[in-house]
């Protein structure tokens, strides 16, 4: 009986020490500033935690601070605001359930439409082979192109310059 | 009394706009021209009409009149004049006759001009620009009056919102409202060709510097919107991918789009479908961004059942979105273009690169923006999402736009040999090489970093070569470097110009990586006469004191020495701002700013009484006046493109003699 209850009140006394014990850890502004930058208020409208002046703001840091001097790490902090404020206040959504489909969404997107535009310039093109030749002034252009490419005059912007000064003359 | 006038003003502006619609669709039908005449000077009798409702809320705010329940709302007795008439755009009502007033304006000028020419399309442009007018003028009328009256007369007003009381949130929402409301030009004209069926490329000629003009606004309004956000917000960024932000960067993004792709119109005759689309999304986002950011529905879809413009916005784009479509597909035949690729490395196939890319990242900033709205829809639960994923998704698109952006002047109409756009690069490409090895070199390990810049200075290489190749050429015909440089921007300023802009894209690109990648940020309390170090840097906190600002205003001023490897530079004072009244706060930084870097400084807390001692965030930011000297590079580029052209004047003139001729016949 005696024995047990030294037992039970150096567990208690143990559990009262232990946090007290955590607090003694300074947590520095840059600790919480770190943790507070993936956070936004569901008050204060796209301002990132660390640098929302407003009191709310400030009492979350203090709380950030808190949990870090109990020795919470970050993904244990952004849970809990996550769970008591709900996920809209994570800078960025959890890559899970809904939120997952933000993250596909860019790729889903470029993948698509990049086979989409592939396909219609493809597409394009493939007409072009039955199609009239382009306006001969073109065609003299392009092949100058391709059988001087090192001369100069291929630049179209600078025959037009050429012809410009020509009729000044 | 006066702002009875007001408002009687713009009702008959209202009753204007419905006789404009209403008269040249009548005048068209029955093809009688002086309904037509009449509805168009309708349209131009609406701007003074908008502008005495304007003046009249100036007056009434100026003369602090709270019995108007508006002027109560934004400004109070011992507010500045200056800030009193701006207040006209300070809140919700006063925007939209802002905007009334700037639509107004946009319009009344495009009518009163380039009638002659395209007789055709003006009844259509008419109908579709008033029945926009119709509806901004209704909401003000109607809906959002800013002459409703109060029952009693308050003694003081509220005030302006303390965030619009900075020089910066002065100029940059009208310049935006410009840009905003300049679109409705080129889309009226667009509207104009598909309802009339003359698709020629006439409305692209009527509307090319419109566009242009737009864009520059909006351009300059995100801008300024970021220069404020830097010196005003104190974050220590610029760009937040705030819902707000987005809502201007999306139809500035769908215009630059359109203003590439256009050119393939101009010179090949394709793509004519795919521009009225551009022209038809830009305008459709230009009115879900003013709805955007006037109802409040990104914070809350609860709030858009709350606002009372909410739903006659949707309802409005809507209608505009189902009108549109409709005609292009009415007019799909005609739009098909006749001509077609001839290869996948040319011009216009780099132009449609380019639009792929910009609207790719479109998209995504549209999905993102809207994210909150669908996840509160879906889960019921409200979502955010943060510059980071942004950042994450977009960082590449941005990249390869870039790049895009370097080698695809090099590329020619129809086709280019692969050989040819090799013999471009190669040289630029090793140059790049070298310099992503001195970075190297002088300590730069972050690969983004060595990608990011290779990228971006590849792409100056290339583009200050297309400079001088244009120079070069000049000059080999005799003219002196200065004569060459200026004759070539002179006789060919769209290309030029664009060009121009391209440079201060690259200018912004190299800022963009440095604050991206390098940005440093601590915070720290520190006792009078402590100091910090970051960097090159460091900071003595000298003290700090409270007094009382104008109106409402508390100002806590720190002083703060900064010394540059250990010599004594300037002393900075940020501060805190307290406006007692609504009792927010704002904390206004101070920076020590050089060409290649800022050292930027919050003051986030003070403790009077106990210490003396105050907290202060520090950043780093890294070529962050580059972004400030490429958003100038940039506006220069656009001034010379838009900026009318004698040589094409004349040109188009003799083009279009026989035409009009044929007219009036």
């Amino acid at each position: 009986m005696k024995k047990s209850s030294l037992l039970v009140t150096f567990v208690m006394l143990l559990l009262i020490t232990l946090p007290v014990y955590g607090q003694n850890r300074q947590v520095s502004d840059d600790e919480v500033n770190a943790v507070a930058k993936k956070l936004y208020c569901p008050v204060c409208e796209s301002t990132p935690l660390d640098v929302c002046p407003t009191q709310a703001c400030a009492d979350w840091r203090e709380l950030i601070r808190t949990q870090l001097s109990e020795g919470k790490t970050e993904e244990e902090i952004l849970a809990y605001f996550a769970q008591q404020y709900g996920d809209g206040v994570l800078a960025e959504p959890p890559r899970r359930g809904f939120g997952l489909l933000l993250w596909l969404f860019p790729i889903v997107a470029i993948v698509l439409g990049g086979i989409f535009f592939s396909r219609y310039m493809a597409s394009l093109r493939e007409t072009a082979v039955s199609e009239p030749v382009p306006p001969p002034s073109t065609i003299i252009m392009s092949t100058i192109k391709t059988l001087t490419p090192e001369q100069p005059t291929n630049d179209p912007y600078i025959t037009r310059v050429e012809e410009e000064l020509k009729k000044l003359d | 009394m006066i702002a009875d006038i007001g408002y009687l003003s713009l009702l008959i502006a209202f009753g204007l706009a419905v006789y404009s619609a209403v008269s040249a669709w009548y005048g068209h039908r029955k093809n009688d021209l002086r309904w037509v005449e009449s509805a168009r000077n309708a349209t131009i009798l609406t701007f003074p009409l908008v502008i005495l409702a304007c003046g009249t809320l100036v007056i009434s705010l100026v003369r602090s009149d709270f019995s108007l329940e508006y002027v109560w709302r934004v400004s109070s007795r011992d507010m500045p004049t200056y800030l009193k008439i701006t207040a006209l755009w300070g809140g919700q009502a006063g925007s939209l006759l802002f905007w009334n007033f700037l639509l107004a304006a946009f319009t009344a000028a495009a009518m009163a001009r380039k009638w002659d020419q395209q007789r055709q399309l003006m009844p259509y442009a008419l109908v579709v620009a008033s029945i926009t007018q119709i509806f901004f003028l209704g909401i003000s009328a109607f809906i959002e009056n800013p002459f409703i009256r109060l029952e009693s007369v308050p003694v003081n007003g509220n005030g302006l919102n303390p965030l619009l009381r900075h020089p910066g949130m002065i100029i940059h929402p009208p310049m935006l409202y410009l840009g905003f409301t300049g679109f409705t030009i080129p889309y009226a004209f667009a509207m104009a060709a598909l309802i009339s069926g003359k698709l020629d490329d006439a409305w692209i000629r009527t509307t090319r510097r419109w566009t242009l003009v737009a864009w520059l606004f909006l351009s300059l309004g995100l801008i300024l919107g970021g220069r404020w956000a830097y010196d005003v917000l104190g974050w220590g960024g610029y760009w937040a991918w705030d819902p707000v932000e987005n809502a201007s960067l999306m139809p500035w993004l769908s215009g630059t789009a359109f203003l590439h792709s256009v050119m393939i119109q101009e010179k090949r005759n394709m793509f004519k479908m795919w521009n009225m689309f551009l022209v038809v999304l830009t305008y459709c986002l230009v009115i879900l961004g003013t709805f955007i950011v006037r109802s409040g529905v990104i914070s809350s879809v609860h709030s858009f059942a709350q606002s009372a413009i909410g739903p006659f916005f949707f309802g409005f784009i809507g209608i505009m979105l189902v009108f549109s479509t409709y005609w292009i597909i009415r007019r799909k035949d005609d739009l098909r273009s006749k001509n077609h690729l001839l290869s996948f490395l040319s011009r216009e196939a780099a132009f449609l690169y380019n639009n792929f890319l910009i609207l790719a990242i479109l998209a995504i900033v549209f999905l993102f923006t809207y994210y909150p709205i669908f996840s509160e829809l879906f889960t019921g639960e409200k979502g955010f999402v943060g510059p980071t994923v942004y950042e994450q998704a977009l960082a590449p698109l941005f990249a390869v736009l870039v790049l895009l952006m370097g080698v695809a002047p090099l590329t020619m109409w129809y086709r280019t040999s692969l050989k040819r756009l090799e013999m471009g690069v190669r040289w630029p490409a090793a140059a790049t090489a070298v310099f992503v090895l001195v970075l190297f070199a002088f300590g730069i390990r972050s690969w983004g970093a060595l990608v990011g810049f290779g990228i971006v200075g590849f792409s100056a290489i290339l583009t200050l070569l297309e400079f001088w190749k244009g120079t070069h050429a000049r000059m080999r015909k005799g003219e002196p470097l200065w004569t060459a440089f200026s004759n070539l921007l002179a006789r060919n300023r769209r290309r030029y110009g664009g060009y121009w802009i391209h440079l201060g894209v690259i200018v912004m690109g190299f800022g963009i990586i440095g604050v991206e990648i390098f940005q440093q940020d601590t915070q720290m309390r520190l006792q009078a006469g402590a100091s910090l170090q970051m960097g090159n840097y460091e900071m003595v906190f000298q003290g700090a004191r409270r007094y009382e600002g104008p109106d409402d205003l508390l100002i806590t001023e720190a002083a703060v020495d900064v010394y540059e490897n250990g010599r004594f530079i300037k002393t900075i004072t940020p501060r805190i701002e307290f406006y007692t009244r609504t009792g927010q706060t704002m904390t206004i930084p101070k920076a020590r700013s050089t060409i290649t870097e800022d050292f930027y400084v919050l003051m986030v807390n003070w403790e009077p009484t106990s210490a003396n001692a105050a907290t202060f965030r520090v950043f780093l930011n890294p070529l962050i006046n580059w972004v400030w000297a490429g958003s100038i590079i940039f506006i220069i580029g656009t001034l010379i493109a838009a900026w009318p052209n004698p040589i094409d004047e004349k040109a188009t003139q003799i083009i279009r003699r026989p035409v009009s001729a044929h007219a009036t016949d």
